[in-house]
């Protein structure tokens, strides 16, 4: 099953608390994930904590599924970091600013592993 | 056993200066009043401990002295034709004022993380100038307080309770009592939780919702259709009532203004909406900065130069146009064929193509900590934390300039001294 959703991006608390030891896998189990609410998981049909697939446009990444209600239907959010970067928007439309929230996303159930930061970074060498 | 008051927070731009610190041979053992953000901080973690150094990026670092990687690193900058200084939030005004110096020297582009952070509202203040307030002034009087796109919860843990929501003031000495909270966001946060009244508008529809206020404000409420951006218009014109009906309005606003699609124009025409708001009542308006001194780039950047970031000194002359001088244009655009980034994380926190070609070009790092720009830098120079083993100068959200405390006694180099250093050796090679 895939999902369409609309990707946001931003921070968390946990993100904030791990910033300066992203080499850390608190930091990786703060960041790589993707925030949706109980019905979108419903429909997706896994569970919390399983991988899912983010590809949008700009690129593609594995993440872990977590539970947020506080999601009107239809949106996925993944805290800042390379993560979620890995899939936003480069264009920064005339302004600087690249195109971290409001980007078309496809999601889907997926048994690839969630890649670690130096071997997430290393793809782009 | 040594036990520093009132000290600094250098973790985000509320900069609490209440914080309790112990400090034993010196290292820090405790610390009181600071959150969650604050106290990972301030505690530490694995320091990146001797310079290192590496030709291939995919191979293995090998540590080298410091003046080896200081001349390496100005070798990099003399040759680079389109270089790019980038980062500088988490570091203090004295080490701003040595990172511009060197940018002119070398003829780089300065910029700083408030290009993926607050950048756009720089471009709206421009625009329409900023109404606002220090922090005090709004816990001493505000009786509304809105947070628009931003979710002080998660990002600014303290600001509610210190300054905006919960703070008893001179004239609000109820607190959260005498205080009507509203917050707009694309979801229900756990700051909306919290709000008096939670308005939830379509992501990217905040301009749209923005127009329909100000419609309603100015007596134009006929040409607002029955629900705009997913929000009623009822809603709306209960929430202008409620808006005019304050004696001090505080409006705080975070990244869903500013990443959204209509990028700085959602600031803009939020700016707009609070001077018109100021013909009925008192309003101000704060973006909620991030990293505690990016606010301290800004003004040191804009006194040095005339301009806030994304300055382009190619010219000779400082140029500053971002859509072409912002770090991502010029990292897209494959212009920038070497980088220098210090006190930010480009590799964590730019898309993925400007990091991809962050990998293709020669990279300096300075910085305390491992993080995704080491894994594509070639030089990476250790140095002291500012803030914590470093005092200086840093402003606050509101642009009050606040002294930051030494906490312990650095046990590597400043980012001043590397900066310093570095600048010799460039004049150096130039022949000076």
């Amino acid at each position: 099953m895939t999902l369409n959703a609309i990707l946001i991006t931003g921070r968390t608390i946990n993100q904030g608390a791990t910033i300066e030891n992203k080499t850390s896998l608190d930091y990786q189990e703060a960041t790589a994930l993707c925030e949706l609410n109980s019905k979108d998981i419903g429909l997706l049909g896994i569970k919390p904590g399983s991988q899912i697939s983010v590809k949008t446009d700009h690129g593609d990444v594995v993440v872990k599924l977590k539970e947020n209600n506080g999601n009107p239907d239809g949106m996925a959010f993944i805290p800042m970091g390379p993560w979620a970067n890995a899939v936003v928007d480069p264009d920064t439309k005339g302004c600087g600013m690249p195109g971290f929230k409001g980007i078309k996303a496809r999601l889907e159930p997926t048994d690839k592993k969630v890649l670690s930061m130096k071997d997430l970074i290393a793809r782009y060498k | 056993m040594t036990v520093i008051t009132d000290a600094l927070c250098p973790f985000c731009g509320c900069l609490c200066d209440d914080l309790t610190i112990v400090v034993e041979n010196n290292k820090i053992t405790d610390i009181k009043n600071a959150c969650k953000l604050g106290s990972a901080k301030i505690m530490g973690h694995h320091r990146i401990e001797a310079p290192m150094m590496r030709a291939d990026k995919k191979s293995e670092f090998k540590e080298v002295s410091y003046e080896e990687a200081i001349n390496e690193a100005a070798a990099i900058l003399f040759k680079s034709k389109r270089p790019l200084l980038y980062g500088w939030a988490s570091a203090l005004c004295e080490v701003h004022k040595k990172g511009i110096l060197l940018a002119e020297e070398v003829g780089a582009i300065i910029d700083n993380t408030a290009t993926v952070c607050h950048a756009p509202s720089t471009l709206a203040v421009h625009e329409k100038g900023l109404p606002t307030a220090t922090l005090g002034q709004i816990k001493n009087r505000s009786d509304v307080t809105v947070f628009w796109g931003s979710n002080p919860v998660h990002a600014h843990p303290r600001h509610m309770g210190r300054y905006s929501v919960f703070a008893k003031g001179f004239f609000q000495e109820k607190g959260r009592k005498g205080r009507k909270v509203i917050v707009v966001d694309v979801r229900k946060t756990e700051t909306a939780a919290m709000a008096d009244e939670f308005i939830q508008v379509q992501q990217g529809s905040d301009y749209l919702v923005i127009s329909a206020l100000r419609a309603i404000l100015s007596g134009h409420a006929d040409v607002v259709p029955e629900s705009v951006g997913g929000v009623p218009k009822e809603q709306l014109a209960k929430l202008v009532d409620t808006l005019k009906a304050a004696k001090f309005g505080a409006v705080f606003f975070g990244m869903g203004l500013t990443q959204s699609i209509s990028r700085y124009k959602n600031i803009d025409n939020a700016i707009s909406l609070i001077t018109e708001l100021n013909a009925y009542t008192k309003y101000v308006i704060t973006p909620m900065r991030g990293h505690y001194n990016v606010t301290g780039f800004g003004q040191v950047c804009s006194w040095e130069t005339g301009f806030a970031t994304a300055v382009d000194f190619a010219r000779g002359a400082p140029y500053y146009n971002p859509g072409e001088t912002a770090a991502n244009d010029v990292l897209m655009r494959k212009e920038t064929d070497a980088a220098m980034i210090i006190a930010g994380d480009a590799g964590a926190h730019f898309p993925a193509d400007s990091v991809r070609q962050l990998a293709r070009i020669p990279v300096i790092q300075i910085d305390p900590y491992w993080n995704p720009t080491t894994e594509v830098s070639n030089v990476v120079i250790p140095v002291a934390i500012c803030g914590v083993e470093v005092a200086g100068t840093a402003y606050r959200m509101d642009g009050v300039s606040l002294q930051m405390r030494k906490m312990v006694e650095p046990t590597l180099p400043t980012d001043v001294e590397v900066l310093e250093r570095i600048t010799q050796r460039v004049r150096k090679l130039r022949g000076e």
